[in-house]
């Protein structure tokens, strides 16, 4: 089968991988890169368990292909926190009990970090909005939103 | 709520009563793995060489698999293996099994026909899911498809499709004795013909899916020593280790079981099915086999919680005194048991709900259809007659012209209430919970309700007029308390043993049952008069003969159960119909006319077909030998399956 070299950044360091025609982002990440945060739920672009940044904007890593993201950044929940130093959404996650069994966490976190990036002061509508490509199938919806509220709060504060 | 008691009696000695997490917010213990995507999920267990396993999968709800021809499949670039039925040792398990409790009735891999859309036929290893994907497509199954049937209460009628040979009447057997679940508490019939109304309504619930957001999966790979590795999601790590030593026929200490985390299950992680699949490709390949389904599969073959349909008459009195409640209900356990079987007595268990009715009637059917299996989630046996309950109740209060609260409050069981189980109520909260929902909902109820309590009021001498089953310390039941051990032979005329009440000093005789507790002989084990051609008979049923002892070999030591009684020819049709009217009718008008230990002549096993066609050389299916390593759960005489150790009362 046809291998293309891809180089790209992850989480701050360089990435070149020979990946097969066709291959998704998300195999790629996760068996090519080693970078298992990103989570395959659907494979069909309806759970977002797998959405990643790609130049800041979110993308469904299950739906990209990974020959096009050749030279482009790639932010990951592998690559949230800052060494030991929890980025503030993970600490609101934790204290809003915002995840249960995990696996749709790092997408949401995901999804969450683009819309702070664009927008640093939204309201619960616009979280709400920024998070519906996520399904959640344990917790429920709200302390997610309030986590991403808490959030937004505390990184105005700090800024 | 000062007026409820906690069941402090039951953990006084196990933990101080210094609980203040209510209102606190905490920090769950795993939680700084999931935000630092660091939780090792199966799927995050990488291994080099790793080949990927995809299931060939029936197009149909029910047919006969002619051929597999997988030629086309095995040359295709990457692919490694093509497995069939042939390739599992020991192709017949039930879940529960393990536990002494239901007949094996399902393959990992349908050998002879498939029973529902869906199910495994085949399944490719290669080297990329994609490859294994293809070649999957190029496996050609010749089906010979068959009727179906997909509702449970139509496959309870006589022509309906037999859809699973071990259970040829569709409906799995109870206590060996019985077609259904049975429940009997005071005599229903009486109480409804001295009420003052009678009300009564069908409900029922669909299929629901679990649908985590991580599907169902495991890697196996094999290790030093001769031993199998297999990361799982499963829910039932030790479950799945015992079937899949059961299914591949290997001891269990070769296995090497490693879970604990799941993304997401709600129940629908328990089915021990991935697991033996990718234990096989492992050994059969050698190499690090993950087996895992995509959403598709997940959503269409992953068991959801059953179908139930149910039917509730009660009797009311003019206050409002519910008086009488009877119970019918269909559970549709799809093509194979699973856990339904068991459903159904957690369920019945439950009735008639958390309210005290002095007679209590059930008919229960585990009904089996062409419909994906169904099994555990979330209260599964309990949600859908719960509702059916409820609604039932502001029916009941509509009827009688009466706030449905204060309904509830009324009929409402109070601690030392005789429940239709036989069993005291005890911690019962109901009318409390009552009084605070309608407070929060500034619903206003009468001084005479807000007045009521769960403690006062219960256990008079009405409401424990039919005594409490008797268990002694290891919860046996009636006469085998103190060391009697009491024969449960089904007696010859016709009725079954009813428990007499005569052993103990406490004990008065317990009131008559219903008449239609007979043993239902003519309708467990084997269908009467089948108005099914006889081809459609597949060998699998050769387990199943009606004449052979379906119980396990490892419970033939010292067995209480003795042979199934023949029924006399030309009985006539059972004296009393059965309770409620609205059952169906016993399998076949015919009863009598065809012995029932004479098999249809095509159903030899192994015997050819009139149809030119190849099956599969799949090894006959064998009764599972107790001699496994694996083999759990011991069955004294006398003892429930379901109990070990002391019941704690």
């Amino acid at each position: 089968m046809a291998k293309t070299p891809v180089r790209f950044t992850l989480n701050d360091a360089e990435a070149a991988l020979f990946v097969d025609e066709g291959a998704n982002l998300i195999d790629v990440l996760r068996r090519g890169a080693g970078d298992l945060s990103p989570k395959q739920g659907c494979a069909q672009g309806t759970c977002g368990a797998c959405t990643v940044l790609i130049d800041g904007q979110p993308h469904l890593a299950c739906l990209t292909l990974a020959e096009t993201v050749e030279g482009r950044r790639i932010d990951t929940t592998g690559g949230l926190a800052g060494g030991p130093q929890l980025h503030p959404l993970q600490t609101a996650f934790m204290e809003e009990f915002a995840a249960q069994c995990g696996f749709c966490t790092s997408g949401m976190l995901m999804a969450a970090k683009a819309l702070l990036d664009r927008q640093p002061s939204p309201s619960r509508d616009e979280v709400a909005e920024a998070i519906s490509g996520n399904l959640c199938r344990c917790t429920g919806y709200e302390p997610i939103i309030d986590a991403v509220m808490r959030a937004s709060q505390r990184m105005r504060g700090a800024a | 709520m000062t007026s409820i008691e906690f069941r402090k009696d039951l953990f006084a000695d196990e933990r101080d009563d210094t609980l203040k997490e209510i209102g606190q917010p905490t920090i769950r213990q795993d939680i700084l793995g999931h935000v630092t995507g660091r939780t090792p999920y199966y799927d995050d267990h990488l291994f080099d060489g790793l080949l990927h396993m995809r299931a060939v999968r029936s197009p149909h709800h029910h047919a006969r698999i002619r051929s597999i021809d997988t030629r086309e499949a095995e040359r295709m670039p990457g692919v490694r293996r093509v497995a069939t039925a042939r390739d599992v040792p020991n192709n017949l398990n039930t879940l529960l099994s393990l536990i002494n409790f239901g007949k094996d009735d399902e393959p990992l891999c349908a050998h002879d026909k498939v029973r529902y859309k869906g199910e495994t036929v085949a399944w490719v290893i290669a080297d990329t899911e994609r490859l294994a994907r293809e070649a999957v497509a190029q496996v050609r199954v010749d089906y010979e498809v068959l009727p179906h049937v997909l509702d449970p209460e139509e496959a309870l009628k006589p022509g309906a499709p037999v859809v699973n040979e071990v259970y040829p009447n569709n409906s799995f057997d109870y206590h060996e004795r019985y077609d259904h679940q049975k429940l009997r508490f005071g005599d229903v019939n009486a109480a409804f013909a001295r009420a003052d109304h009678i009300v009564e309504a069908e409900y029922q619930m669909s299929p629901i899916e679990q649908a985590p957001i991580e599907t169902c999966g495991a890697i196996a790979a094999p290790e030093q020593n001769d031993r199998y590795v297999c990361y799982t999601n499963t829910q039932a790590l030790f479950f799945s280790l015992g079937t899949t030593a059961k299914l591949l026929d290997i001891p269990s200490s070769r296995l090497h079981f490693i879970g604990g985390t799941a993304g997401g299950g709600f129940g629908g992680k328990v089915d021990s099915i991935v697991e033996p699949t990718a234990v096989l490709g492992a050994i059969l390949t050698g190499r690090p086999v993950r087996f895992a389904w995509d959403r598709e599969e997940e959503m269409q073959v992953g068991a959801p919680r059953g179908a139930e349909r149910w039917r509730l008459k009660d009797g009311v009195m003019a206050d409002g005194r519910i008086v009488a409640r009877e119970f019918t209900g269909f559970f549709d356990s799809g093509a194979y048991t699973r856990l339904s079987s068991y459903a159904i007595v957690k369920g019945t268990g439950h009735l008639p709900g958390p309210y005290f009715i002095p007679n209590v009637a059930a008919n229960v059917y585990c009904c089996v259809t062409n419909r994906t299996p169904a099994t555990a989630m979330r209260g599964f046996g309990i949600t859908a007659v719960d509702f059916a309950i409820e609604c039932q109740m502001d029916r009941v209060a509509e009827a009688v012209g009466m706030d449905p609260i204060e309904l509830r409050i009324l009929n409402a069981y109070r601690d030392g209430d005789m429940k239709a189980h036989r069993r005291k109520a005890k911690n019962t909260a109901l009318i409390e919970c009552c009084q605070v929902a309608a407070g929060k909902a500034q619903w206003p109820l009468s001084g005479e309700a807000m007045a009521q309590s769960s403690l006062t009021g219960g256990g008079t001498p009405e409401r424990v007029a039919i005594p409490e089953t008797v268990t002694d310390d290891e919860g046996r039941i009636g006469e085998r308390r103190a060391g009697r051990t009491a024969s449960t032979a089904p007696s010859r005329n016709g009725r079954g043993r009813v428990p007499s009440g005569q052993h103990g000093a406490t004990i008065v005789a317990a009131p008559p049952q219903n008449p239609d507790m007979q043993i239902e002989a003519d309708r467990i084990g084997h269908r009467m008069g089948s108005e099914t051609p006889p081809s459609a008979m597949g060998p699998a049923s050769g387990a199943a003969q009606p004449s052979a002892p379906y119980r396990p070999a490892s419970q033939t030591g010292g067995s209480i159960v003795p042979p199934r009684p023949t029924p006399p020819p030309a009985a006539p049709p059972p004296a009393a119909p059965s309770v409620p009217p609205s059952a169906p009718p016993p399998a076949s008008p015919s009863y009598g006319t065809q012995p029932p230990s004479a098999p249809p002549p095509a159903a030899t096993p192994g015997a050819p077909h009139d149809a030119p066609y190849q099956r599969p050389a799949a090894p006959e299916p064998e009764p599972y030998r107790p001699d496994k390593p694996f083999s759990r759960g011991t069955r004294r005489p006398g003892s429930s399956p379901f109990l070990s150790g002391t019941r704690r009362r």
